[in-house]
C-alpha cells in the first residue's frame, strides 16, 4: 500500500479523494441541493449496495475463472456454461427438497465433478494451445447451452429464498431527515446481504487458502513455474485437477446466488461469461484480490450507471474496461 | 502462438524455410476452382430465388464477414471476434444515415453519399476498436474483441436515439441504379458475388504485396520485425482497418439483403458464428470462411428437416453446429481445407503420412 502512494502519488490521490466522496455520500445527510440535482439519496444508496451485492456475485464466478487461468493457463471460456449448469442444479435441488442450502452443495459438488471431466477429457490434452483451448471451448459452450435448452426449455427460473432470508433489515444508514428532525433508515433485503457476507467470506477462505496453507503454496509455485514445480515431485496434474474442480464448484455456487438474486434463463451464461472476461481483465488475470476489485467496480458501474444514466450503463462498464487496458493493460492488480 | 503456427506445427511444417512459402491456395492453382467460378457466375440459369438469395447470396455475404476475420487470423495471427459488430454497426450506419422506416432517426441520404459514410465510419470504428486489441495478445485478444462486440450488442439494446433499441430499424431502403431495383434477387446474387469475389482477390492480393507479407513476418516474430525497423503495432492496426473495410461491406450487403437491421443481427451468438465459419473452412487461407459459411447455411437452413426426419427435435441444430465445430477442432486446427490438403497430399505421396497426430504435444 506504502509503495504503490510512493509510485502513483497522484493516483492514490485520486483514489483516496473517491474513496472518501462516496463515503460522504453514503453517510452524510445530503444537502437539499444535491438531492434536487441528482435525485433521492435512497435510490443512490440502493444502487450502491445492489452493486456491491453484484460485484459479490461476480467475484463468485470470476474468481474460478481467473484461478483457473492463473494456475494453469486454460482458458475456459465454458465458465458461463458451469454458472447456467449451477442455477439449474440449484433450481432443482431447492424445489425438490426445500433446502436452500442443499442446493448449494449440490451445485457445487455436481459442477465441480463437471470440471474435473472437463480437465481430464479436454484440457489435458491441449495444454499450452490457448487458441485451441478457447476454441474448443467456446464450442464446448455452445453445446452445452444448446443441452441445457433441450432439458430445461427457455423459461425463466427462480431459486425460492428460504423463510428466513425474506423480507428487509434496517441498516444503519440515514436516507433522509423528516422534517420533525427523526431519521428515515435504509431498508435492503436480508438475504442480498447475507449472500454478499457469504462471498465475502469464500473470498477470504481463498486468500487465506492460497497464501497460509501448503497446498496454496503449491497453487501460488504452479502459477510461477509450472515445470520446477512438477520437478520437485509434486503431482501437478493432481494439483491442477483441484483447482479446477473448486474453479468449476465456485461457478456452481454462483449459479445458486444468482438464481436466487435474479433468476436463471438462457442467454444467462453468455452474460456471465462476459461479465467475468470484463471484471478479471480490469482486475487482472490469474489474481484473486484483482478478482475483487474488478468485480467491486464493474458491479458499482452497473448499478450506478442503470440508475443515473440508463441509456449508457453498458458504455461505462466499457469505458473502464479501455481506461483500464490504456493505462495499465496487464489489469489493476496483476503483478507483471 | 498463433492459429496457423499450431497448424503447421500439426502438419509437420516448420521443418525449414523452404516449406514455408506463404500459402495462399489460390483459385489459379485449382483446376475445378474455375468450375466453381463459372458455376458462380451462371448461378440465376440454375437456382431459384430461394437459393440464389438464401443459400449463396447468404453463404457469400456470411463469408465476406468471415474473410476479414480469416484476414487478421490467418495473416496477423489477431483472432478478432468484434468482426460481425464492425459488419453491423456499418449496417447500422446505412439504416440511419440513408433512407428508412424510422423517419425520426434515418437521415434520407441517398445511398452513393449513405453507404461510403457508412464504410468510412465502420473502418474507423474497426480501427479503433483494433488500437485497443493490439495492446493484448492471443487470448487477450479475443477477450477484448469479444467484449467490444458485447458492448455494442447491449448499447443497441438500450439505445434508442441512434439505434431505435431491440426493435432495430426496418424497412431501410435499397439502392435504385440505372432503373434497376439492386434488391431484385438476380441483380442482388450478382452485385454479392461481384463484392465478394472483390474483397477475395483484394486479400489474396494483400498477402503477398509488401503489407501482407510485413504482417505475416509481424504474426510469426514481432519482436525480430520490430528490430527491423517495422513499426508493429501500426501495421496490426492498418490490418484492422482493412478487416473492417472488408467486414463493412458485408454488413452494408447484409442490411441491403434483410432490409433491416435489429440487436439480434449483431448479438454475441452472431459474434462466435462467424468465428465458427472461419475455422470450420479454414483460417490459413481465403478460400476458407466462403467453404465453412456454405457449410453453416446450409446447415441452417437443412438442418431442421434433416433432424426431423431422423425423428430428433428440429431445434437441435446449434448443437449439431456445436458437435461439428467440436470435431473440426479437435481433429483439424485448419479447418475443411486442411483436411482436404491432408488427403490430397496423402493421394499424391501414396505413403501413409501419420494422421495429424500429436494433440497432446506440449
Amino acid at each position: 500500500m506504502s509503495r504503490l502512494i510512493e509510485r502513483h502519488p497522484i493516483w492514490s490521490l485520486v483514489i483516496l479523494l473517491a474513496i472518501a466522496i462516496l463515503a460522504w455520500l453514503i453517510l452524510a445527510v445530503w444537502p437539499p441541493g444535491l438531492e434536487e440535482a441528482i435525485g433521492r439519496k435512497k435510490v443512490f444508496l440502493n444502487a450502491v449496495f445492489n452493486g456491491i451485492t453484484l460485484g459479490g456475485l461476480y467475484f463468485l464466478v470470476a474468481s474460478g475463472f481467473t484461478l483457473i487461468f492463473g494456475l494453469m493457463r486454460n482458458v475456459n471460456l465454458a465458465h458461463g456454461s458451469l454458472y447456467l449448469f449451477g442455477g439449474y442444479i440449484g433450481y432443482g435441488i431447492s424445489t425438490a427438497t426445500g433446502s436452500w442450502i442443499l442446493a448449494f452443495l449440490a451445485a457445487f459438488v455436481l459442477v465441480a465433478i463437471v470440471g474435473v471431466l472437463l480437465q481430464v477429457l479436454v484440457f489435458r490434452r491441449m495444454e499450452g494451445q490457448d487458441l485451441r483451448q478457447t476454441m474448443v471451448t467456446i464450442g464446448l459452450s455452445i453445446v452445452f447451452a444448446d443441452l441445457m435448452l433441450w432439458a430445461f426449455g427457455g423459461d425463466f427460473y427462480q431459486v425460492q429464498t428460504p423463510a428466513w432470508l425474506i423480507g428487509p433489515i434496517q441498516l444503519p444508514l440515514m436516507t433522509a431527515m423528516k422534517s420533525s428532525g427523526e431519521a428515515v433508515f435504509l431498508q435492503y433485503p436480508l438475504g442480498r446481504l447475507v449472500i454478499f457476507c457469504g462471498s465475502v467470506v469464500i473470498g477470504v477462505a481463498m486468500w487465506l487458502a492460497l497464501n497460509r496453507t501448503r497446498v496454496g503454496m503449491i497453487v501460488r509455485a504452479g502459477v510461477d513455474d509450472r515445470d520446477i514445480l512438477a520437478a520437485t515431485g509434486v503431482q501437478i496434474q493432481l494439483v491442477f485437477v483441484l483447482v479446477f474442480a473448486l474453479g468449476a464448484g465456485l461457478a456452481g455456487i454462483a449459479g445458486v446466488v444468482g438464481g436466487t438474486f435474479q433468476s436463471i434463463s438462457p442467454g444467462e451464461d453468455t452474460r456471465f461469461l462476459l461479465a467475468s472476461l470484463v471484471v478479471v481483465i480490469v482486475g487482472g488475470m490469474g489474481s484473486i484480490p484483482g478478482a475483487a476489485l474488478g468485480a467491486l467496480i464493474i458491479g458499482l458501474a452497473e448499478q450506478l450507471g442503470s440508475v443515473y444514466i440508463p441509456t449508457y450503463a453498458i458504455v461505462v462498464t466499457f469505458l473502464i474496461m479501455v481506461l483500464v487496458l490504456a493505462l495499465r493493460p496487464q489489469g489493476l492488480l496483476a503483478r507483471r | 502462438m498463433s492459429l496457423i503456427q499450431e497448424a503447421r506445427a500439426r502438419d509437420g511444417m516448420l521443418a525449414g524455410d523452404a516449406v514455408r512459402q506463404p500459402a495462399v491456395w489460390s483459385v489459379t492453382e485449382q483446376p475445378w476452382a474455375w468450375a466453381v467460378a463459372a458455376l458462380l457466375l451462371i448461378m440465376p440459369l440454375i437456382a431459384n430465388g430461394f437459393f440464389l438469395i438464401e443459400i449463396f447470396g447468404t453463404t457469400l455475404i456470411l463469408g465476406t464477414i468471415a474473410l476479414s476475420l480469416m484476414f487478421l487470423a490467418g495473416y496477423g495471427g489477431m483472432v478478432s471476434l468484434m468482426q460481425l459488430t464492425v459488419a453491423g454497426f456499418a449496417g447500422y450506419m446505412v439504416a440511419v444515415f440513408g433512407v428508412s422506416g424510422n423517419a425520426n432517426i434515418s437521415l434520407g441520404w441517398p445511398w452513393w453519399l449513405a453507404t461510403p459514410m457508412a464504410l468510412v465510419l465502420a473502418v474507423l470504428f474497426g480501427a479503433l476498436g483494433g488500437a485497443l486489441a493490439v495492446r493484448t495478445e492471443g487470448i487477450y485478444t479475443i477477450m477484448i474483441t469479444l467484449a467490444i462486440g458485447a458492448a455494442f450488442y447491449y448499447f443497441t439494446n438500450q439505445n434508442w436515439a441512434i439505434f431505435n433499441g431491440h426493435t432495430g430499424i426496418n424497412t431501410v431502403a435499397t439502392p435504385h441504379i440505372l432503373g434497376i431495383d439492386w434488391r431484385m434477387d438476380i441483380a442482388f446474387y450478382y452485385l454479392i458475388l461481384a463484392v465478394a469475389a472483390l474483397c477475395y482477390c483484394a486479400v489474396l492480393y494483400l498477402s503477398r504485396a509488401p503489407f501482407g507479407l510485413a504482417l505475416q513476418g509481424v504474426r510469426d516474430n514481432p519482436r525480430r520485425m520490430a528490430a527491423l525497423g517495422f513499426n508493429v503495432n501500426a501495421h496490426r492496426i492498418a490490418a484492422y482497418a482493412f478487416a473492417a473495410l472488408i467486414a463493412g461491406l458485408g454488413g452494408v450487403l447484409q442490411v441491403w439483403n434483410y432490409r433491416q437491421i435489429s440487436p439480434g443481427s449483431v448479438a454475441v451468438e452472431r459474434c462466435i458464428d462467424i468465428l465458427i465459419v472461419a475455422v470450420v473452412g479454414g483460417i490459413t487461407r481465403p478460400v476458407g470462411p466462403y467453404i465453412g459459411a456454405f457449410i453453416f447455411v446450409m446447415l441452417r437452413t437443412f438442418a431442421l428437416d434433416f433432424l426431423v426426419k431422423v425423428g430428433l427435435d428440429g431445434n437441435r441444430f446449434r448443437l449439431l453446429i456445436g458437435l461439428g465445430f467440436l470435431a473440426i477442432v479437435f481433429w483439424s486446427s485448419d479447418g475443411v481445407i486442411g483436411l482436404y490438403e491432408r488427403w490430397r497430399k496423402r493421394g499424391q505421396l501414396a505413403e501413409p503420412r501419420k494422421p495429424s497426430g500429436g494433440h497432446g504435444h506440449g
